[in-house]
């Protein structure tokens, strides 16, 4: 096992060894939640400090409970109950936190680039839980955990992410995570969300979505939403289902030992039809299970990357 | 009236063709022709080794007042342009409150008397509070002194707006400079549209939101007949529209700016707040099509597009940085780098593109060494190599993303109406 980073700000710098070694450590984590104790000392006297300055709940919820399970203190700031709201600066509300102590602070930021802006300016070591457009590194994690969990390699493995590309970070994560650990993937949805530029990252892009369902192993579902900002892209949510959703007629197209993922929230009747998402297929919830683990795994590698920054022996009292 | 002899430089004055080494006089502030019986006790310059030409214009210049000192000053602009060797800087009208009436035009013109280190043209609005919507007291800005108008910051989204203040603005002789941005089409772009802003994740701004409007604005100055400016020009098609415009004898004309030539998009890669600017840096290609464009004459002037902002307002996140970046100090350095060290273009060519032709375009009297002249000269030294350190800067700002560059090229002394402003 090698790990020596005290950040994790995104997949695209991660070595395939890396990302092997944060699934393997989940493994490992996902038996401790089969305990009737649940609990491991690993960050027992560690401050972990999320600060959500865009909603979420399965991702803040995620982390904190994967930070309350390494026994680690957790404090939660969200951008509703805080004074970012009162025109704090990003750099100041992160300097507080770490006036407090706190040795890692989970971000969520509609900024691309927020995690690193606050990696370089914070001793604390900082992991990227979505910026912006940019990454999302620990859904690509626990993707890939599931994935491997389920079909026993990502190697060779086709795997298609079917919607809206462009603003996703979920997207650009995976494609990272996916590519190098040696997987095909295909990027499918309207060519306004699904550009041809994604096609330099060594991925194929393509509009039509019955051809890449029925050669699809993985099919990896993305929201769509038709707000403010993405409504020149395509006509409606009604239009995007009656040519790209995953309706219980498309799926008959797909292998029958296709994995169904999505990481949520879902549109039911959007990008994928009620039965499909609750079908025998579907592994959005073993995703959400897994997620805990793989936080864990991502905590833990990161605590034991700072311990060896410091003095031996500085971590006790 | 303040008299200089500048000695033993190589005198270059691209608007007569002169490059030749000789002693150049200034006296009671004009060139003027050596005299027969000098008058005791001039003071000398020496400029061996080093060119001597008519004084710099940058056209396109962010002096921040009235309404935020902070950033900058009319007074520390105005030094800053003499250390980089400009005697002349054309200030935009997006202060606030914004050079929309006449009475702002003449705050700034007093400030610049008391404070100015060198000469300072303001410009003028387009449209009230550069809004774009209702026209400007431009025949008052005039005669407060505006040398043209601009909505710079700002581009005029509606075409009869656009059309009627190009016409009407062609009857007092000032020409129209424009910012091309199709709002639309650049919707809340921060990044130039390519590999970069795909796999960073920042929003698109891409090249056809600013050559939509290159295109619109040469189809109205060749309806008007009249002189529209495209600013800061930044992507390949703007170039090639320019070009057949220009070769159909248009009236329009181009600028661009040290960092659209010495970077790309690629810089984005680190987040750094320093290299976000409007429009974005673009790809490899564009930069070519720039130098391309500069090289057969398509664009004609250089200006840096010096925007200051405070060191806390670009310290956050990179969606939430304002656009822009100070260029006065380090702009003549990365034009002699980029341009004639690289053999894209001549000195006198270069020199040419920061003297007379803005002037010619804005009709200023300066631009030239020519006896009777205004006695404005900038004294540079081509091959000085010099490492470029904001914390030297004259500038309120330090957002600048050459810091740490090795340039090659600069100023030595500003010589403003006979008076050394600047000399390093």
């Amino acid at each position: 096992m090698s790990w020596a980073r005290r950040h994790l700000l995104s997949i695209e710098e991660l070595s395939p060894e890396e990302i092997v070694t944060v699934l393997d450590t989940a493994a490992s984590f996902k038996e401790v939640a089969t305990r009737t104790i649940k609990k491991v000392p690993a960050l027992r006297g560690k401050t972990v400090a999320s600060l959500f300055m865009e909603p979420s709940t399965r991702t803040r919820v995620s982390f904190e409970l994967a930070a309350k399970r390494l026994s680690a203190d957790t404090l939660s700031i969200t951008a509703q109950a805080s004074s970012l709201t009162k025109g704090e600066s990003l750099k100041d509300t992160a300097k507080n936190i770490e006036a407090l102590n706190a040795d890692f602070v989970v971000l969520r930021h509609s900024a691309a680039g927020a995690a690193r802006f606050l990696a370089e300016r914070l001793e604390a070591g900082i992991v990227n839980a979505g910026d912006g457009a940019h990454e999302h590194p620990t859904q690509a994690l626990l993707d890939t955990f599931t994935i491997r969990e389920k079909l026993g390699r990502i190697e060779g493995l086709d795997v298609l992410i079917l919607g809206d590309i462009l603003f996703s970070r979920v997207a650009r994560s995976n494609i990272w995570a996916l590519t190098k650990l040696g997987a095909r993937v295909t990027l499918c949805g309207p060519a306004t969300l699904a550009p041809l530029e994604f096609a330099k990252l060594g991925v194929r892009v393509t509009h039509d979505v019955e051809a890449a369902l029925r050669q699809a192993d993985v099919v990896n579902l993305l929201r769509i939403q038709h707000e403010r900002q993405r409504k020149t892209y395509f006509p409606s949510t009604g239009e995007y289902n009656a040519i790209f959703g995953l309706t219980a007629e498309r799926f008959r197209l797909t292998k029958p030992e296709v994995l169904i993922m999505h990481p949520g929230p879902i549109n039911r009747g959007v990008e994928i039809a009620s039965e499909v998402a609750d079908g025998p297929r579907s592994v959005i919830l073993e995703q959400v299970s897994n997620g805990l683990a793989v936080r864990m795994a991502v905590l833990f590698l990161l605590n034991g990357a700072r311990g060896a920054d410091r003095a031996p022996g500085a971590s006790s009292p | 009236m303040s008299s200089l002899v500048i000695e033993n430089g190589r005198v270059m004055d691209p608007a007569r063709g002169v490059d030749e080494k000789r002693d150049l006089w200034i006296l009671d502030g004009r060139v003027a022709r050596a005299p027969t019986r000098p008058p005791p006790d001039l003071p000398r310059l020496d400029a061996r080794g080093r060119v001597v030409c008519p004084g710099l214009i940058d056209m396109h210049v962010h002096l921040r007042e009235p309404g935020r000192s902070d950033k900058e000053t009319i007074g520390s602009g105005t030094r800053a342009a003499a250390r980089g060797g400009f005697t002349s800087v054309v200030c935009m009208p997006n202060t606030s409150p914004p050079a929309d009436q006449a009475g702002t035009v003449e705050f700034i013109k007093a400030r610049a008397r008391e404070h100015g280190t060198v000469r300072v043209f303001p410009t003028g609005a387009i449209t009230v509070g550069l809004k774009g919507e209702q026209m400007a007291e431009i025949g008052a800005l005039k005669r407060a002194g505006v040398v043209a108008v601009t909505d710079d910051g700002h581009c005029v989204q509606n075409n009869e707006v656009m059309r009627r203040a190009v016409e009407y603005a062609k009857m007092f002789g000032l020409p129209v400079l424009d910012h091309c941005q199709d709002y639309a089409l650049s919707a809340e772009g921060v990044a130039h549209e390519g590999y970069w802003s795909m796999a960073l994740g920042l929003r698109g701004w891409p090249s056809i939101a600013e050559e939509v409007i290159v295109a619109r604005n040469c189809l109205l100055a060749e309806k008007a007949d009249w002189k529209i400016h495209m600013q800061h020009l930044s992507a390949a098609g703007s170039v090639r529209l320019l070009r057949e415009a220009r070769t159909r004898g248009v009236k329009v004309s181009g600028e661009v700016c040290p960092h659209h030539l010495a970077l790309t998009d690629e810089s984005l890669k680190g987040y750094d707040t320093a290299f976000k600017m409007n429009p974005p840096l673009r790809s490899e290609a564009d930069v070519e099509a720039l130098l391309e464009g500069i090289a057969d004459g398509t664009i004609e002037i250089l200006a840096s597009d010096h925007a200051p902002h405070c060191c806390y307002e670009k310290e956050v996140e990179f969606d939430f940085a304002p656009f822009g970046i100070v260029g006065l100090e380090t702009e003549l350095g990365v034009f002699l780098t980029k341009l004639v060290h690289k053999k894209v273009l001549s000195l006198s060519k270069m020199i040419a593109m920061l003297t007379v032709n803005p002037a010619r375009l804005l009709g200023l009297e300066l631009g030239t060494l020519a006896e009777g002249a205004t006695g404005d000269v900038t004294v540079f030294d081509p091959d000085l190599e010099w490492t470029v350190d904001r914390e030297e800067f004259l500038s309120h700002g330090r957002n600048t993303p050459f810091h740490g560059w090795q340039l090659k090229g600069r100023a030595t002394a500003t010589i403003v109406g006979g008076k050394i402003a600047w000399q390093g």
